[in-house]
């Protein structure tokens, strides 16, 4: 499965990437809200265990991060890389990662719930998301009994999880539906069939950079593969919604829309100071340019990465450093041209 | 000319609409004609005013509004003081946080979080994954379920060699859970 970063997946122009997540919690310990030091050691161990020490092939390529161990800029830096939600970097007690390899899988330990297991794959690859979550799950059960009932399934924290325990959700960058005003009229029709829509940082998160997160509502009552199916069913639409948009806007206005890639193209690559909003708007554009044949010698792979890169952490830490405001636009403007130029 | 919206600048951006044949002219300074968005080519608004920011807890809050709301409540509020025995959460302090404490807690406030859980998922029914280990008594039951449907369609098709092999299956099966 790629890493989301390739833009090697299915869809890719226009499914930046696929997560699935699924909330856990073991048997015989409280839940996070109600357990002591103690016990949240327990979890970290008996989780890490599962992993680190089964028989599978899988468990050579993880490894362990307590997020006591990380530096502040280090622990941001997980979060703009989706590898860990801003909730956990915040546990400087007993809160642990385990991240394979490529960055495909990271399982989060006592965040709301003791395990969330998380998936992330490049473009529209739901279902193989689901597929490595599932394995993932089977070898953490091999060794953990988790808190499970005959008729409400996985027990969570928090009772909007409850059941598959699960969130199954797609990045996507949608520009031509916003241009063309018809964005508002498909996501609510998006949210008439239980999914909700959500900016690029998740919940309560603002929209940038033409960037909608869709994920399932609902956890109960529906199969894992039913969720998985019915997410996929209605990215279909919005990604050919989405592609007659970009159609009908080359044929009637493809002059203008030149005009804005070049127009962010030039300002991508030649500012002194962006800031992180106008960063992201910009590579919207260049996105689009891209998926449009616009701009011929730009990379799908290198504007996602950029997504991250003008992150405020990442943009730090190019530096070494803890920066100001304006001396991260400065420093980001920088890190742009280098990484354009290569 | 100064312009419409702030009167105070001069206007330099002169903009006529025709909408249903109904003429509108503006006349707006570049500050004002940004900010009204009147000049953006493919007329992109913000959508941020749709996401409100949104939490679980403020949903959570408006679910459990409806359920222990006075209707049909007789007037008076039996959950005040629930309390799950096992980890020592309160119902209380559940309905602030929209988080519990222990899987007992789902038995201990079953009564309030059914309607609850009904309220959010419209379901109380999990059908997905079964743990393996946990779930192996179920997943027995479950195939068992299975072999007596296949039993059935076998004696309506005189399949008795079948239906005899099946029946064998399903006691054996019938054994391990007891």
């Amino acid at each position: 499965m790629d890493n989301w970063i390739s833009a090697n997946g299915p869809d890719s122009d226009i499914i930046i990437s696929s997560r699935v997540r699924l909330a856990r919690n073991l048997d015989n310990v409280p839940f996070p809200t109600m357990m002591d030091d103690k016990q949240a050691e327990r979890v970290v161990g008996d989780v890490g265990k599962a992993i680190l020490d089964s028989r599978s092939a899988l468990a050579g390529h993880f490894k362990l991060v307590r997020i006591k161990d990380v530096q502040q800029l280090d622990r941001q830096m997980l979060v703009e890389e989706y590898l860990s939600s801003p909730d956990l970097i915040k546990n400087d007690k007993s809160g642990a990662l385990l991240i394979n390899d490529d960055n495909t899988v990271s399982i989060m330990i006592n965040e709301e719930d003791h395990v969330r297991i998380q998936c992330l794959a490049a473009g529209l690859q739901l279902r193989e998301a689901w597929e490595l979550a599932d394995k993932v799950d089977d070898l953490m059960e091999e060794s953990l009994s988790y808190a499970y009932d005959e008729q409400l399934g996985y027990l969570t924290t928090c009772p909007t999880n409850v059941g598959t325990g699960m969130r199954a959700s797609l990045m996507m960058h949608l520009p031509a539906l916003a241009m063309t005003n018809n964005i508002r009229e498909v996501l609510h029709a998006v949210g008439r069939v239980g999914i909700t829509v959500r900016g690029i940082y998740g919940e309560g998160s603002e929209v940038k950079g033409d960037i909608y997160q869709i994920s399932n509502q609902i956890s109960l009552g529906q199969s894992e593969d039913d969720i998985v199916n019915n997410i996929i069913a209605v990215a279909r639409q919005i990604i050919d919604k989405e592609r007659r948009a970009r159609q009908m806007l080359m044929d009637n206005a493809g002059l203008q829309l030149e005009d804005r890639v070049y127009r962010s193209l030039g300002i991508f690559t030649n500012a002194r100071m962006l800031n992180t909003e106008e960063a992201l708007e910009l590579i919207s554009n260049l996105r689009l340019g891209v998926s449009l044949g616009i701009l011929k010698d730009m990379d799908l792979k290198v504007l996602n990465q950029l997504l991250f890169m003008i992150q405020p952490a990442h943009v730090q830490k190019h530096k070494g450093r803890e920066l100001q405001p304006t001396e991260r636009d400065i420093i980001r403007a920088e890190l742009i041209h280098e990484k354009i130029r290569r | 000319m100064n312009c419409d919206y702030c009167k105070s600048k001069p206007a330099t951006v002169h903009l006529t609409k025709v909408i249903n044949g109904q003429k509108t002219e503006l006349h707006l300074c570049e500050d004002c004609a940004k900010q009204s968005g009147e000049i953006n080519w493919f007329n992109t608004f913000s959508l941020n005013d749709i996401f409100q920011p949104f939490s679980v807890n403020d949903l959570l809050s408006s679910f459990l509004e409806g359920v222990n709301g006075n209707n049909g409540n007789m007037g008076y509020n039996t959950n005040v003081s629930a309390k799950c025995d096992t980890c020592g959460m309160t119902y209380d302090r559940f309905k602030q946080t929209g988080m519990l404490g222990c899987r007992h807690c789902y038995e201990a406030f079953g009564d309030e979080l059914t309607p609850l859980i009904r309220r959010i998922h419209g379901n109380v029914k999990h059908i997905g994954k079964v743990p393996r280990k946990a779930g192996s008594e179920l997943r027995v039951r479950r195939e068992i379920e299975r072999l007596k449907e296949q039993l059935d369609r076998a004696v309506k098709e005189e399949a008795f060699e079948k239906a005899a092999e099946l029946r064998d299956k399903i006691r054996e099966m019938e054994g391990k859970l007891n």
